[in-house]
């Protein structure tokens, strides 16, 4: 994707400094290529995704026919047009549940449910991620076990970490043994929301770990030689050349970590399950209201779920773009130092999150 | 400057795309055609079409199944039965099914359903009522019909049925020469004593399932109908915020508090209350009949086998408890193209040669009330007689089209007040209000 947005632009320069006919014609001969090789591509998520989010978004203003005939015991068939019904039901409060953010309606408690989990557990999957990068880019003898050792859990379904941890965090299991006393993990209780964030971090910090030691490997051992002969302590080394430089690739591992976590669905539901309020994320409570046919309301909190995450998305974007085009004043001296390294970790960032593929 | 634009571009491409499949992946369900047609009359249904069927059914782990099937269609030539096999969790069954009923799937004759569906399954149109000339139910249980009946039309074969017993300690309650308790305060006079004897610390005395789920419903369904109260009176109306149904849920809340019930309880579904009784951790149990041959195990897995023995559930103001009745029914899909093939496969399950092959396989309790007093059953099962007093006096759960919601609000309830976090009686005041909107 990335070659196939730059070229054109390229192309195009090259065309404005060169002769007319000539960019003509390269264009028009690789736009029809260009089209024919994404034709698939585009079909297959034309299908898979665009059709079902346009009748999801239809499915959120139907409401399904209730109400049960006193004589035959019968239900009402079908489905009625009810406008923002769905979206305006979120605000009415009938359903309220206990969480853990005090009494509020049920979709409200998941919502803050969400924004909590993904808040928590980025952060601390960045602090933790960062340093497994770190530590994987060190040399030193059994390196390559440290490496493997650290990428297991990413490499676990999340739905088998999530009865693994189910397991650890039994009233009776592993680590009420090693703390000595008994925590009821496993209830809806506070207790589990910390255990479902105990096992989100352990299974997805290598992620963040592992996209992070890409950007550290297209570091130049002599930039920091050359801040050694300056004399610059280990931290300032961190915090003046690492940071900064592999800041690209970390930045686009923590976007992804947040899509990621903010449709958290398996681990809480596999681990702690259904119906519990602590842990109950939006993709959870529209699943259930789905399993109990409310179609069109399970679509419309799928479709709030779509558009906060793309807000999110577009806030990163765009804060971490106006990032990236510079700041100010130290313009000129920045600019030259990240004009030759900075594409380096971008693409490298890129090429990891193509090799993962399982990312989602 | 250019070599930032691709990056970003990708940055916004890989955001937008993440965003989109989030929506595609939750909005999965809204892509469903809507509810299948609710009338539910059988006018012109062809009930007598031979041809191959499918039978939907959860997970078999006894391996009895396709035996029974293959002898199925050794005798029935005409029309072909096979064994398409559904998850274990219950949701999930429900689940495929309904979305097979929402596709008309033809090849779904069969459905093996849990009987708290019945009224959903029933309302929704989703399976055929029965005719009544062909089904007749004078041999049943009277409960195990109730439990397939909705509006006085019949929807469901009775299949297999389950009732809640009290497993005990049958060598440390004759060692202080104590009888099965038949109330809860006895069991709790039973525990002291035994506890103060014993002097182990890690000896629990009573726990049923009190996680969140369904096993929540039952538990407090009993405790509520073991007090003398109800959840839906006889006259289809909630009416559970009486003092008799706050005694029941007080006086689990209670054990709760005073540890008579083991904290850890409160995340335990029926597994883990096995193998504590099986550890030989816990002195009452309350669970189903499978428990009875897993415990009585000689292979090591068991530390108790032989050491323990089923009574009737005790009650909590009274003599008597009152099970929860559970089990499934046979249903006809009502898209089901070959209805007469799966007319008599329904028939044939429910035989009682059949019924009684299944649970010597599977030990689940049968629906024909003679073969409770059938001399190799009861050689098997001992507990046999004491498990048809417990269905025998069974109540069902409530039956209501939005089961899944009612279940949801009953557990809320009992889940907050076993906490600690709700009274029981401001609990079970909410929900009635509840209930009243959902069940009219």
């Amino acid at each position: 994707m990335a070659t196939a947005t730059a070229q054109p632009q390229s192309i195009s320069t090259v065309g404005n400094d060169g002769h007319k006919h000539k960019k003509n014609a390269l264009s028009d001969g690789q736009g029809r290529l260009a089209w024919i090789l994404l034709a698939p591509t585009l079909i297959v998520i034309i299908v898979v995704a665009g059709i079902p989010v346009l009748l999801s978004i239809r499915e959120s203003f139907f409401t399904a026919n209730a109400g049960v005939d006193p004589n035959t015991g019968m239900v009402a068939s079908g489905e009625s047009f009810s406008g923002l019904g769905n979206f305006s039901a979120i605000f009415s409060g009938m359903d309220n549940v206990g969480g853990n953010f005090g009494t509020m309606g049920r979709f409200w408690n998941a919502f803050l449910n969400t924004t909590g989990f993904t808040l928590i557990c980025v952060v601390l999957e960045t602090i933790l991620g960062v340093a497994m990068a770190l530590i994987m880019s060190k040399a030193f003898r059994g390196r390559g076990i440290v490496r493997a050792g650290i990428l297991v859990p990413w490499a676990i379904p999340t739905i088998v970490s999530a009865l693994m941890w189910k397991l650890i965090f039994d009233e009776a299991g592993v680590m009420n043994r090693i703390l000595g006393q008994q925590i009821l993990w496993l209830a809806d209780s506070g207790a589990g929301f910390l255990a479902v964030i105990i096992a989100d971090v352990w299974k997805t910090a290598p992620f963040i770990g592992l996209l992070t030691l890409a950007g550290l490997q297209t570091i130049p051992g002599e930039v920091y030689e050359a801040a050694k002969v300056d004399g610059a302590s280990a931290i300032q080394q961190f915090v003046r050349i690492t940071l900064p430089m592999v800041k690209p690739t970390l930045v686009v591992a923590v976007l992804f970590r947040t899509l990621d976590t903010l449709r958290m669905f398996d681990l809480p539901y596999g681990m702690i399950g259904p119906g519990k309020y602590h842990v109950e994320t939006l993709s959870i409570f529209a699943y259930q209201e789905a399993t109990q046919q409310r179609y069109g309301p399970a679509a419309a909190y799928a479709i709030i779920l779509f558009i906060y995450v793309l807000l999110i998305a577009f806030i990163f974007v765009k804060l971490l773009g106006a990032d990236v085009i510079g700041d100010g004043a130290p313009k000129k001296s920045k600019k030259k130092k990240s004009e030759g390294i900075d594409p380096d970790g971008e693409k490298s960032a890129i090429a990891a999150i193509s090799t993962m593929g399982g990312a989602h | 400057m250019t070599f930032v634009r691709p990056a970003r571009r990708v940055l916004i491409a890989a955001a937008s795309l993440s965003a989109l499949l989030v929506a595609a992946a939750c909005g999965g369900g809204g892509s469903s055609t809507p509810a299948a047609s609710g009338s539910g009359s059988a006018a012109g249904a062809d009930l007598t079409k031979q041809g191959p069927i499918e039978v939907w059914q959860g997970k078999d782990t006894s391996g009895n199944f396709p035996k029974l099937i293959a002898q199925f269609n050794a005798q029935h030539p005409q029309g072909k039965v096979t064994f398409h096999e559904l998850p274990d969790s219950a949701d999930q069954q429900r689940q495929q099914m309904i979305q097979n009923t929402q596709i008309k799937n033809p090849q779904m004759g069969v459905l093996s359903v849990d009987v708290v569906w019945t009224a959903e399954f029933a309302a929704k149109g989703y399976v055929e009522a029965l005719p009544a000339d062909q089904f007749p139910t004078d041999t049943f249980l009277k409960a195990t019909t109730d439990s397939a009946t909705y509006f006085n039309k019949l929807y469901a074969y009775p299949s297999t049925s389950d009732g809640g017993l009290l497993y005990y300690r049958k060598d440390l309650l004759d060692k202080y020469s104590l009888k099965p308790p038949t109330t809860f305060d006895e069991m709790k006079a039973a525990c002291q004593k035994i506890k103060a004897g014993e002097n182990d610390s890690k000896l629990e005395c009573f726990a049923g399932q009190y996680n969140k789920y369904e096993g929540l419903t039952v538990n407090f369904a009993e405790a509520v109908n073991g007090a003398g109260g109800v959840i839906v009176g006889d006259d289809g109306k909630p009416n559970v915020a009486t003092p008799e149904a706050t005694k029941g849920l007080q006086t689990l809340a209670d054990w709760f508090k005073d540890g008579t019930i083991p904290k850890g309880a409160i995340t335990w579904q029926e597994e883990q209350g096995r193998q504590a009784f099986q550890n030989g951790t816990l002195i009452f149990h309350r669970n189903w009949g499978y428990v009875y041959n897993l415990a009585n195990k000689t292979d090591g897995s068991s530390k108790i086998a032989g050491k323990f023995d089923v009574a009737p559930l005790p009650g909590i103001s009274g003599s008597t408890g009152v099970s929860s009745l559970g089990g499934h029914n046979y249903a006809l899909a009502k898209n089901a193209e070959n209805k007469g093939t799966a007319i008599d496969f329904i028939k044939f399950m429910s035989s009682p040669e059949v019924q009684k092959s299944n649970t010597l396989a599977t030990s689940n309790s049968p629906t024909i009330a003679s073969l409770y007093t059938d001399p190799e059953l009861v050689k098997k099962f001992p507990f046999m007689p004491i498990q048809l007093k417990s269905i025998e006096t069974a109540k069902p759960r409530p039956k209501a089209v939005e089961y899944g919601d009612v279940t949801l609000a009953i557990q809320d309830a009992a889940y907050g007040a076993l906490q600690g976090q709700t009274a029981p009686d401001a609990a079970l005041q909410s929900l009635q209000t509840k209930l009243q909107s959902l069940i009219k």
